[in-house]
């Protein structure tokens, strides 16, 4: 199972650059079709939201490639670094 | 005995924390569910700037500043306490939509109403990013822990009830203001829409009055007795690994798919009955009151079941029955309200056209109202509005139409039962997380921790589920369910990470 987690790491790391990169692409497509203020904010505001999620799933990736995942803490004291 | 002596007092708090959670709820659907007409008073789509303040208000109150309350309040409730953090929220919250009753439309103050209204509605969505994680924890840290999925599965009825609740006193206000229908909707139009407003602040003095009295989470206050609260909660919850992980965890392998399927029952049924199913204004919102009022005891029942069984696969049972069933769910809304599955009484149909002057053009503005009648009862009003205009050689203009569908009995239950269903999911994944939520983290940066993901999954990914579904819809033109692609990617990716990552053992010690 650990082997699993560490594995899917990898699919979690590339799926924020693919996110972004189709975030930002769905964007420009829509202000380009009507570039009205409305149309810029919602976008702005997606991008604005969404970017920083990304990267989160990215670190979320990297976490468990690295194993962090292959044991859950139990009590608070293992939370702490 | 030991059991009476544990739960003492439970039903207080769970009462104290559920009213004011459950009022902030309303506080903060009453401006979504009026938003037409909010728009009409304070944002005029003739004037751009009060539009441009319109979107910001409706995106930014949802999406950007619920996740910053989360933090700017669950850092305040790590340090001073959750009781007197999640009474500010309730007071803002309150004060805010008091206020927005209050305020005098565009037309008598101008850019000031548009601006005072949307900072009301930041305030909202501040209180509100800061009140569950602080009603959550303090419900959690007073129960055993044997009954916790329990006690805190009435805080998670909180936010469906104070749906319910909001559409229920805008529809009885909205039918109440005048002996004559039409006349009501009117008045409930042109000042009515306050009421609703201002009948909050009642709900929130005697919420206040509750909570004064109440005692701070014995959890808590413990930790403060003993020095041992955190100095930078903030730090401590996202700078350090240790932790981020598990607030990573919670987000992508649990309240990410739980807010969408939230948002995809409550709200886009809704949406999608009136605005794709063409259903009439009052019975796509009656539909889902009865969807919520037999679904709402299931909270409860999920809860408890979470507190045998552990929170886990209650949740991805939630989120899996949601990615299998919902262009079933959908598909069948669709045909209940479909004219080609029904025959037409083509003797009983009626058309009248009127015809009104637009002042100092000449031309006038063409009405052609066709009623189409049905065998099972159902009918079909279509409006087409287009201008005729004097000068001959000018081409009439597309008309607008709208469609408006009086569905019979039958098909209206049909679709109480199938919203029902889909509220049924939102019970399954959203009843048991506040408890997983609350065992995740450690006392003393427990507000912080659950707060961010909490408001993360719900206002961004759930939040955006209506919108990102309509947005596909008029991508997609051919394709009327194509919009549930979102929220059965998203279910489906938190799914998978939930299944592989997040672990099925009740924390009994809460206290560490």
């Amino acid at each position: 199972m650990n082997k699993i987690k560490r594995a899917m790491g990898i699919i979690w790391i590339l799926l924020g650059p693919v996110a972004i990169f189709f975030l930002i692409q769905t964007a420009l497509a829509e202000i380009a079709k009507k570039p009205v203020i409305d149309t810029k904010i919602q976008w702005g505001v997606f991008i604005v939201v969404f970017i920083p999620i990304a990267i989160g799933l990215m670190i979320f990736g990297y976490y468990a490639l690295m194993g962090e995942y292959d044991h859950l803490p139990e009590n608070s004291a293992e939370l702490e670094d | 005995m030991q059991s009476n002596n544990e739960t003492k007092g439970i039903w207080k708090v769970i009462g104290a924390s559920s009213v004011g959670t459950l009022i902030e709820w309303y506080d903060f659907y009453i401006f979504g569910s009026l938003a037409t007409v909010i728009a009409s008073q304070f944002f005029p789509k003739t004037n751009p700037t009060a539009a441009l303040l319109s979107t910001l208000a409706t995106f930014a109150a949802g999406f950007i500043v619920r996740p910053f309350g989360a933090l700017v309040f669950g850092r305040l409730g790590d340090l001073i306490g959750r009781k007197h953090t999640f009474l500010l929220t309730l007071i803002i919250m309150g004060g805010s939509t008091f206020a927005i009753g209050l305020v005098p439309g565009y037309d008598s103050i101008g850019f000031a109403a548009p601006i005072i209204v949307l900072a009301l509605r930041l305030l909202q969505g501040l209180a509100l990013g800061g009140e569950y994680g602080g009603a959550a924890t303090y419900v959690a840290e007073h129960s055993p822990a044997h009954k916790r999925g329990y006690y805190t599965s009435w805080i998670q009825t909180t936010a469906t009830l104070g749906l319910f609740v909001s559409l229920g006193v805008i529809l009885i206000t909205r039918h109440s203001l005048d002996a004559d229908a039409v006349k009501s909707v009117a008045k409930f139009n042109e000042w009515g829409w306050r009421i609703p407003f201002l009948v909050s602040i009642i709900l929130v003095i005697v919420s206040i009055y509750i909570r004064l009295k109440m005692n701070e989470s014995p959890l808590f206050a413990k930790l403060k007795a003993e020095g041992k609260t955190s100095v930078n909660p903030l730090k401590e919850s996202f700078a350090h690994k240790g932790n981020l992980k598990m607030v990573l965890i919670a987000l992508f392998g649990a309240t990410m798919g739980q807010g969408v399927v939230w948002y995809t029952g409550q709200f886009y049924a809704q949406s999608f009955i009136e605005n794709v199913c063409k259903v009439d204004f009052d019975q796509s919102r009656t539909i889902l009151i009865w969807a919520i009022l037999f679904g709402t005891p299931f909270f409860v029942v999920f809860g408890t079941l979470s507190d045998k069984i552990g929170r886990k696969w209650i949740m991805l049972a939630g989120m899996l029955l949601a990615i299998v069933s919902y262009n079933t769910l959908f598909g069948t809304l669709l045909n209940t309200a479909d004219v080609k599955n029904k025959t037409e009484i083509t003797a009983q149909k009626n058309i009248s056209i009127t015809l009104s002057a637009v002042t100092n053009t000449g031309d006038s503005l063409r009405k052609t109202v066709t009623k189409s009648f049905y065998t099972d009862g159902m009918v079909m009003t279509e409006t087409k509005t287009d201008t005729v205009y004097a000068d001959a050689t000018k081409t009439i203009s597309k008309p607008a139409v709208k469609i408006n569908k009086l569905i019979n009995s039958s098909d209206y239950w049909t679709m109480v039962w199938i919203v029902f269903i889909m509220i049924v999911y939102v019970t399954m994944v959203y009843g048991p997380i506040a408890a997983f939520l609350v065992e995740m983290f450690p006392t003393k940066i427990r507000y912080t921790s659950m707060s961010l993901p909490y408001h993360i999954g719900n206002g961004v990914f759930g939040g955006l589920t209506p919108f990102i579904a309509t947005l596909l819809t008029t991508i997609y033109t051919d394709n009327k369910l194509v919009g549930l692609q979102y929220p059965i990617i998203i279910a489906a990716l938190c799914l998978v990470i939930g299944t592989l990552y997040v672990s099925n053992k009740i924390d009994e010690n809460v206290n560490d």
